[in-house]
């Protein structure tokens, strides 16, 4: 890579940063924003249970005399509100509570019909106040037992595999943050962290933190959401292992709308590190990644989904080694309208290519999987996966696969799932059959249905 | 890398023009009763495109990138609220690009403000209920009174929206009025004699229905919300079903009919189809057609039962 491109990677860095930040600034007032997410002071003074007697009495006296008063003053705006909405009385407009959503414009009133007094939120006010801007939190848990032999990928018996925290919330007119952090069982790992800024000018969608890379369809997908309990191979061996690509940095997004054609293009640069897959000797080593997407209705009932990738960063193995990944995916829904909670089928594949530079000149590697799940019930499916992949560093290694799932939902928050898995590994050219048995189950807010 | 870069060039660079101003009024809707009334509403001035069908399942959208091009063009979007909708329309608002239609801005509109709501839980909710909405029932628009609050609250923003329009919306708002008046009339005049008829429902869609016409819900299909029939409830519903003589079960068009209809077997009961929707069948046209198509079933089911 040449002087030249690196004032023109630097440039693009800046001029993404600048997209997602430049608008906040020229819009927000910052500092009443801090002010106004400090935390609000506790209502109620701790009761001093331990301190000596008069104090404790003047408190409690001082304390009753103050329920009191509170009570009359409820009494009164109870009367008071009882009189603004006295029969007869032409109907005021209910007065606005603290909720977000406007109050609705009083319509022209009608005698026969009394005016609806804007719903009042359910249980709790003053005590549930301050929680009003608490993001929503989830918790997904995915264990995992595995049965069989295989001394390549050796999985243990049982694993609480991943605990996913999810936090999300709005953070201001223009913007939403999302965190997924991922328990294993010994460490923690931000799996993404990221704010989205949702108001840009010119269409465009920017993402600032750290994400799962768009490069391809399954990358891009967080574990528990995937039809299958494993990584597929190509994702192993040439997206850097099991987590895929996952980078720290900026992305934008912009639709291209082609007619009624959903087409859209994506662009990402990152810090040039990425576990397994991009080391970067310098500050100035980038990784980008350029993602473009169509997606087409052929009918009510399905559509299809078609994705082009081109990744590339420095891998570390030389001053200027670098790897390129190239991606197709495609994936066909079929989904008959009036009885989608019965009757679905799923097809999709995804074919990668990485080429590395090494030592000994580019090594090209190539991976692919394809996959099908359907419908058999309400709470079945049954899917097969096949793949096949070369090592990103020795192309002359091949692993294969096939695998058959079964997966139940005794609920939209829990699923059971069985996959008979059949690897072959070229490293050892051993041949390793397996039962994996996931369970995973969701508790807290409810996420939106993976598509 | 330096064919590539070019292109990501051009990627975010190219502006593209925007579809020229539109005179109509883009109004996009969760669900086709909304997108009915608004155009009742709107008339000529507004064009509505509906997300789910009417005969689709509202709990479970597919969160479509088509969709995303629709909000992303929508003027104003009509949401049910009640979180009907968590499920897919939070990721497809985040990425329409369209500041107008978040929520807080003029352009969103929650159709569930200052309508009736019934089943506010007034308890702490878990799961161990099942699919529960912790804000009530979202099927409310099944009453004919809501659907008046509804257009008001349409009429309102669309009038806010387009004041040019403003006469216009007032004066369909209250032929709607009218119109409804008139109906509810004709519906209540035939729901009448089947006041206090005990009837099952599959899901829990129906109490707002029930409320305005009278029916007692006496049990559900489904064990819990959500969760699908299975045998020790549904010997439970038999049973009831036979010792309070209920005539009908109501299907909405989207549940698979084999428990109810094996429970009509056992029972003689009748397993009328409910449209919760309008275009649940290409009969039910509008929001008055719902009513009419769904009433018109209950009555020729029931009739000779009670």
């Amino acid at each position: 890579m040449d002087p030249d491109a690196w004032t023109r990677a630097r440039w693009f860095l800046c001029f993404t940063l600048g997209i997602a930040v430049l608008p906040m600034l020229a819009t927000t007032p910052l500092a009443a924003q801090t002010a106004e997410a400090a935390p609000a002071p506790p209502t109620v003074p701790q009761t001093a249970a331990s301190s000596p007697d008069p104090v404790a009495d003047l408190r409690s006296q001082l304390d009753a005399l103050k329920a009191e008063y509170e009570r009359r003053i409820a009494d009164l705006e109870k009367r008071l509100t009882e009189l603004q909405t006295a029969p007869g009385q032409a109907p005021t407009p209910g007065p606005p509570t603290a909720e977000a959503a406007p109050p609705p414009e009083a319509p022209p009133s009608e005698p026969a019909i009394p005016a609806e007094p804007a719903p009042a939120p359910s249980g709790g006010e003053t005590s549930q106040a301050s929680n009003y801007f608490n993001p929503s939190i989830s918790v997904i848990g995915n264990f995992l037992t595995v049965a069989g032999h295989n001394r390549t990928e050796n999985l243990p018996v049982a694993d609480l595999r991943e605990s996913e925290l999810g936090i999300q919330a709005i953070v201001d007119p223009y913007a939403r943050a999302d965190f997924f952090l991922s328990f294993g069982e010994e460490g923690v790992g931000v799996e993404e962290g990221f704010v989205t800024f949702t108001s840009l000018p010119a269409g465009l969608l920017a993402k600032v933190g750290r994400m799962r890379a768009s490069f391809g369809k399954v990358n891009t997908l967080h574990l528990h959401v995937l039809p299958w309990p494993d990584e597929p191979l190509p994702v192993v061996n040439l997206l850097g292992g099991e987590e895929g690509w996952i980078g720290t940095g900026g992305s934008v997004a912009r639709l291209f709308p082609v007619g009624d054609t959903f087409t859209e293009g994506t662009l990402q640069i990152f810090r040039g590190d990425s576990e397994g897959l991009f080391a970067a000797p310098r500050r100035s080593d980038l990784a980008y990644n350029g993602h473009y997407r169509v997606f087409k209705d052929l009918t009510d009932a399905s559509n299809l989904d078609l994705g082009l990738s081109y990744g590339v960063g420095p891998n570390g193995t030389s001053r200027d080694g670098r790897t390129h990944l190239e991606g197709l995916d495609a994936t066909y829904r079929w989904k008959p309208l009036q009885t989608a909670s019965y009757r679905s089928a799923t097809f999709r594949g995804e074919v990668y290519r990485s080429r590395r530079d090494q030592p000994g000149g580019v090594e090209t590697a190539l991976g692919w999987y394809l996959s099908g799940d359907y419908q058999l019930a309400k709470r079945w499916f049954l899917g097969a996966r096949l793949e096949a992949s070369e090592h990103a560093d020795d192309a002359s290694l091949r692993d294969t696969g096939a695998a058959a799932i079964l997966t139940f939902w005794p609920s939209e928050f829990s699923q059971l799932r069985g996959e008979l898995r059949r690897r072959h590994y070229g490293l050892t050219d051993e041949s390793a059959n397996e039962l994996l048995l996931q369970l995973q189950f969701a508790i807290g807010a409810h996420g939106a249905h993976p598509f | 890398m330096k064919r590539i870069l070019p292109i990501l060039f051009a990627l975010v660079a190219s502006v593209s023009l925007g579809s020229a101003a539109e005179a109509k009024l883009r109004v996009i809707s969760s669900l086709q009763d909304f997108a009915s009334i608004a155009q009742s509403i709107g008339g000529e001035r507004v064009e509505t495109f509906a997300l789910a069908k009417g005969y689709q399942d509202p709990h479970f959208v597919d969160a479509k990138p088509s969709f995303v091009l629709q909000l992303s063009r929508a003027d104003l979007l009509i949401v049910a609220g009640l979180e009907l909708e968590i499920g897919y329309l939070p990721p497809l608002i985040d990425q329409s690009r369209n500041d107008k239609i978040h929520p807080g801005n003029p352009g969103y509109l929650d159709a569930s403000v200052g309508c009736d709501i019934l089943q506010r839980p007034t308890t702490q909710v878990t799961r161990a209920m099942g699919d529960v909405h912790p804000y009530g029932n979202p099927h409310y628009w099944t009453e004919p009174e809501n659907g008046r609050v509804i257009a008001r609250a349409i009429a309102a923003r669309l009038s806010q929206l387009d004041a040019a329009g403003s006469a216009t919306y007032q004066k369909n708002l209250a032929a709607f009025e009218a119109r409804l008046t008139q109906k509810q009339a004709e519906w209540t005049a035939k729901m009448a004699p089947y006041a206090g008829t005990k009837i099952v429902t599959f899901h829990d869609s129906w109490p707002n229905f029930a409320k305005a016409f009278k029916l007692n819900i006496v049990g559900h299909v489904e064990p819990k919300p959500g969760i699908p029939p299975s045998p020790t409830h549904t010997l439970e519903i038999i049973n009831l079903i036979q010792a309070q003589k209920v005539p009908a079960i109501l299907v909405e068009p989207y549940f698979d009919r084999k428990t109810p209809d094996s429970i009509a077997g056992k029972t003689g009961t009748a397993v009328v189809t409910f449209y919760p929707s309008v275009g649940g069948t290409p009969a039910i046209k509008d929001y008055f057609s719902l009513f009419d198509t769904n009433i018109d079933a209950f009555v020729a089911a029931v009739k000779g039962k009670k």
